[in-house]
């Protein structure tokens, strides 16, 4: 594996921590702007791979501990499922 | 305490006050936005951000001509690195009934002498051109193929961060919790921390919220939240699909440029709330509906679903108007279209806020049109 992958912190939409980084230093230092801009935690872990990175990135530049943080929001489904499954009179 | 001033003070970060913000802060005019959370975090950034030029009255298209003037380059104009995803996949209006299709005849005409390039399709066309929609039933469609899909988050955050770089000041996590008039004319607003600020002009662009605000200086706004559903699949291979909104049961979907289907469907008895929770009810009807037009989707999963506040108003069009407190500008009320007017909305707003002529002619968006009981009819309203 590359160095290049690794840096990988978002892997449902390949983003890089140097892309991270760059927005909280350009003042966006909260996770739900982070997902609007670079769609980490859009993809469909819904952020259970990146989230926990991308919060102690905000922390470590705004000095506020992970926890004052705001998580974002988890949206349903939870896990993704079958649109079919959704319909009525699915077989 | 401190007092701050500015120009113009804006209320609420949707796509129109931050559009606002930016057109005013690139005219050289000192202005501070509020918001109470991120910017979109309203209707704007929860918005399916279907763009079209079909509507039924002049006004509305005039301005959603200007609209689809601007999306094609908006992105390198603000040239914020962030990518606003525009594509022009078309979109549609689906008949089922002879009575919706005259009335679809009757919007393209007049579409179609405001020069825009909207055409009626038989049902055989359809079949022939989108082999993959299974259309039972349906007996005529309107389609412009210029109307198409924008990312509704990163179109308002970028007006937002262009508007900084002109210098506006925008302050997100920042609720105002009340405006501040004396003797009929705007003073200010205080903000839920307490700062005050005065400004002679204040753009109220709180979508649904404005109707709370404004009641804070006496004036009484008929704009009401109306919950609506939306949800969204993983990636499939990219077809193009354009936006399809069928005018049986009010369902719809598109897809998205990085091949994930958006679906939505209206229900007339979704609750008056601003409150996005969501609802189960929502995915049975939608995925029903959706999968019998399009069954190649049958297979795919749904990531995510969220709601959203329509803004809406008795006649389910925008009130873009001074109020009866001087220099008290409100623009809200967009009902279910209003995201796509984030660009002729800032622009109207930015020139009535420095004494200009507005591009197009805002009397049907005048807010004593209630009390008149003069309704602004459009009949391609969503
Ligand atoms: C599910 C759904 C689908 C839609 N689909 C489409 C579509 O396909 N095409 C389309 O064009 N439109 C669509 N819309 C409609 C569109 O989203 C709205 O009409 C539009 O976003 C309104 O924009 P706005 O800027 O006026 O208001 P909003 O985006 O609602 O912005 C108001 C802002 O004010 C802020 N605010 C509230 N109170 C305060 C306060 N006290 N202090 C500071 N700030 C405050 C809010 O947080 C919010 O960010 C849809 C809407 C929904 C919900
Ligand atoms: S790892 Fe970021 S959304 Fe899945």
């Amino acid at each position: 594996m590359t160095d290049k992958k690794a840096n990988v912190i978002c892997r449902c939409e390949e983003i890089e921590i140097d892309e991270i980084r760059k927005w909280i230093d350009a003042g966006y230092t909260n996770f739900e702007e982070l997902k609007r801009i670079l769609r980490v935690g859009m993809g469909p872990c819904q952020g259970r791979g990146c989230r926990d990175i991308i919060l102690r990135e905000i922390s470590k530049s705004t000095g506020k501990p992970v926890a004052e943080l705001l998580p974002g929001v988890i949206r349903p489904p939870v896990k993704p499922v079958k649109a079919k499954l959704l319909a009525e009179d699915n077989e | 305490m401190t007092i701050k001033t500015a120009d113009v003070i804006v209320v609420g970060g949707g796509v129109h006050g931050a559009s606002t913000t930016y057109e005013l802060a690139k005219a050289g005019v000192k202005v501070v936005l509020f918001e109470k959370e991120y910017l979109g975090s309203g209707g704007s950034g929860r918005s399916a951000a279907g763009l079209r030029q079909h509507f039924g009255t002049e006004t509305n298209l005039h301005m959603a001509k200007y609209n689809l003037q601007v999306f094609p380059t908006l992105e390198e104009e603000l040239d914020t690195g962030m990518s606003l995803e525009f594509t022009q996949w078309g979109y549609m209006w689906v008949a089922y009934a002879d009575s919706v299709l005259a009335q679809l005849q009757k919007n393209v005409d007049l579409q179609k002498s405001l020069d825009i390039p909207s055409v009626m399709m038989a049902p055989d066309e359809v079949k022939a051109r989108w082999p993959y929609l299974c259309m039972d039933g349906i007996i005529g469609v309107a389609f412009c193929g210029d109307d198409g899909h924008i990312n509704p988050q990163t179109l308002t955050l970028s007006y937002g961060h262009a508007a900084r770089r002109f210098g506006a000041t925008v302050k997100t996590y920042c609720p105002v919790v009340k405006l501040l008039a004396e003797n009929g004319k705007i003073k200010g607003v205080v903000t839920e921390d307490g700062e005050e600020w005065h400004a002679p002009k204040v753009l109220l662009s709180s979508g649904p919220w404005s109707t709370p605000l404004a009641a804070t200086v006496g004036v009484d706004l008929p704009v009401y939240p109306e919950r609506h559903n939306l949800l969204i699949t993983e990636p499939v291979e990219v077809f193009d699909c354009p936006m399809v909104l069928c005018l049986d049961d009010g369902a719809y979907f598109k897809q998205c440029p990085n091949g994930t289907f958006m679906f939505g469907r209206d229900d007339q008895d979704e609750p008056h709330t601003t409150e996005t929770t969501n609802s189960a009810k929502f995915l049975e009807g939608v995925t029903t509906s959706v999968l019998k037009r399009i069954p190649a989707l049958s297979g795919i999963r749904v990531v995510r679903q969220w709601s959203g506040p329509y803004d809406n108003t008795p006649d389910h069009n925008a009130i873009i108007d001074w109020t009866p407190v001087e220099g008290l500008l409100v623009n809200c009320g967009w009902s279910g279209h209003g995201l796509q007017f984030g660009p002729s909305g800032g622009r109207v707003c930015k020139e009535l806020l420095m004494g200009e002529k507005p591009f197009v002619d805002l009397y049907r968006f005048r807010l004593s049109r209630f009390a008149e009981n003069d309704l602004f009819f459009e009949p391609a309203f969503i």
